[in-house]
């Protein structure tokens, strides 16, 4: 602690060099693995992790690459990553199209994890959401083209629930049902069973993961008929509701159209057997279509 | 290379077999430990699932990997039981037995660095950069910092003794790649480069092995007589003088540096038996036979 003699502050001047030498070196390794982690969290969209996988920032760094979880797939449908893969190296992740989840009741991959990388209270595993299925292509989807192919609704393990055939009339055919595969979110646990039975040469319906496939409703927009459920009644005094006339084309005219802005206040028909497809009472004042 | 061989000394005094004992324990070590957790993929026998980060022996004994388990509670998340239970024996093995002997007798990689260290000799490859060996500190600190501030296993996206041993196991993909890159690095950039400079799993359980009971000893040193054959095939040569050299300062024969990583191998080269494995108590100042207790 004397006052410094020439020699050691030679010292000093060096081991401050060499540490900033080092903290140099370092620091330019560490910005490159800092952004190439950054990258790393970019999952491609195909690549699905195991059922009670974490969000997937939370996985990366939870997930400690042991692949306990792959050897107790009975199915081997997973796969640890390599690292010229799109999927941070070493960790688990499962393609739906060449092997799906055949979802084990006993759910042997999140009891195999070490860690909360795969939520261990998921015990049920319809309650798994691996991803959501999305009927991505309608022009190819052979339902949609008026043909009975169904495999995606009747592979489906939580078949009726998550896959439903919604009806709908054949435009083409002018007399015949279509049944287009219809996937509801709230029940689809993401397996990709329905992606790998796809009959096409590609998937017409894809398992994809929820942040891609999910809308947002959003805090700022609410559905007017469910808060009137919720409170009982109408939001608003709809006494007081004023009532805009409907927009036309110029000359155009509606038969049995109600709209009283307008000052048509004759009730629409309501005859079914009518057949002459002017009016469809099911639908909204206003929807029918035109003659 | 008017030189002799390394060890050549050792093997006309003791004969090669002994001459290489503790070499061949490690490699057995080493394949062995590797031949377990391969029995299961190649041959459907399952004695141990998973790889070097976390393994499950048996259906009972679970072994994760300290480091890996550091970086991933540095991102906020911790083990579930079992792993955690893993950290424990494992870290409580290393405390006990050297942390460095998960390098020289477990770690994949290093039969890669020990085959470029060994051919940089046969080779006579003489150059080598110049890094300082505390730079692993500096990469263990980058490294676990990193693990806080990008919420990743940082060092995991590039660890070539994960990367190595799980592609062993669960298929290779362009980890040679990795794998190889460590190899000319140490053959032709950087003598001992990756496991004696670089790495920070090695950095980690040198720290971790610090106070370790298991140590390589000189109790013989008196009967050095300078071949230097110790300090060429030592990893870390740097370790030995203290204990070697250090009858006059006092200092005992047991190897306490925390790099020294138990692989024994000056223990085989050396042909007047110099070393020894010995726990770090056995430690006394003065290893000069005659020297009574009364003279001090």
């Amino acid at each position: 602690m004397k006052a410094s003699t020439p020699k050691s502050n030679a010292a000093r001047r060096q081991f401050l060099f060499d540490s900033a030498r080092m903290a140099c070196g370092v620091g330019l390794l560490g910005l490159g693995l800092g952004l190439y982690a950054k990258q790393s969290r970019a999952l491609p969209a195909l690549a699905l992790r195991p059922p009670g996988a974490l969000a997937e920032d939370d996985f990366l760094g939870a997930c400690i690459r042991c692949g306990l979880c792959v050897r107790d797939c009975p199915y081997d449908t997973l796969v640890l990553a390599k690292p010229e893969e799109p999927v941070a190296t070493g960790t688990p992740y499962f393609t739906a199209r060449q092997i799906p989840c055949e979802m084990c009741e006993d759910i042997p991959c999140i009891k195999a994890c070490p860690t909360g990388a795969l939520d261990h209270s998921l015990t049920d595993i319809d309650e798994a959401k691996m991803g959501i299925a999305v009927l991505i292509d309608q022009e190819t989807c052979l339902n949609f083209l008026g043909l009975r192919c169904d495999v995606c609704y009747r592979v489906c393990p939580v078949i009726d629930k998550a896959i439903t055939l919604v009806h709908q009339s054949n435009q083409r055919t002018g007399r015949h049902a279509m049944l287009l595969p219809t996937v509801h979110s709230e029940y689809c646990t993401g397996c990709g069973k329905c992606e790998q039975a796809c009959v096409l040469q590609e998937a017409a319906i894809r398992v994809l993961p929820p942040a891609l496939a999910k809308g947002e409703i959003g805090s700022h927009y609410r559905i007017g008929w469910e808060e009137q459920k919720k409170a009982g009644r109408s939001l608003i005094d709809e006494s007081q509701m004023i009532d805009m006339p409907d927009r036309m084309p110029e000359g155009f005219k509606l038969p049995g159209h109600y709209d009283p802005a307008s000052g048509m206040t004759e009730p629409p028909a309501r005859s079914l057997s009518s057949g002459d497809g002017t009016s469809i009472p099911s639908l909204p004042p206003g929807l029918g279509d035109p003659p | 290379m008017s030189r002799q061989r390394i060890g050549a000394e050792a093997v006309a005094a003791k004969g090669w077999l002994e001459a290489h004992r503790w070499l061949i324990l490690r490699r057995v070590t080493q394949l062995g430990i590797l031949a377990l957790f391969l029995l299961g993929p190649l041959a459907g026998i399952w004695i141990v699932k998973g790889n070097l980060n976390y393994s499950y022996t048996l259906d009972i004994l679970p072994l994760t990997d300290p480091f890996v388990a550091l970086q991933s509670v540095l991102t906020g998340h911790l083990p579930e039981t079992l792993g955690l239970v893993g950290v424990a024996i494992v870290t409580l093995f290393y405390l006990l037995f050297g942390g460095r002997l998960y390098c020289s007798w477990v770690c994949p990689v290093n039969m890669v660095t020990d085959a470029a260290g060994w051919l940089r000799g046969r080779l006579g490859i003489k150059g080598s950069a110049h890094i300082s060996r505390a730079s692993r500190y500096w990469i263990l600190g980058m490294v676990l910092v990193g693990s806080v501030l990008t919420g990743a296993l940082l060092w995991e996206l590039v660890n070539p003794v994960s990367m190595l041993h799980r592609g062993l196991i669960f298929g290779i993909g362009a980890a040679w790649t990795v794998v190889l890159a460590v190899f000319l690095f140490d053959l032709f950039v950087m003598s001992r480069g990756w496991c004696g400079h670089l790495c920070p799993v090695g950095a980690f359980y040198s720290l971790l092995g610090r106070w370790s009971l298991l140590r390589v000893s000189a109790p013989a040193r008196q009967a050095c007589n300078d071949c230097m054959d110790c300090f060429e095939v030592c990893p870390e040569p740097q370790v030995i003088r203290p204990a070697l050299k250090g009858e006059a300062q006092g200092v005992g024969p047991v190897i306490l540096a925390a790099n020294c990583t138990n692989c024994g191998r000056c223990i085989d080269v050396c042909s007047k038996d110099v070393f020894a494995f010995d726990l770090r108590f056995n430690n006394p100042v003065s290893t000069v036979p005659s020297a009574a207790p009364a003279t001090d």
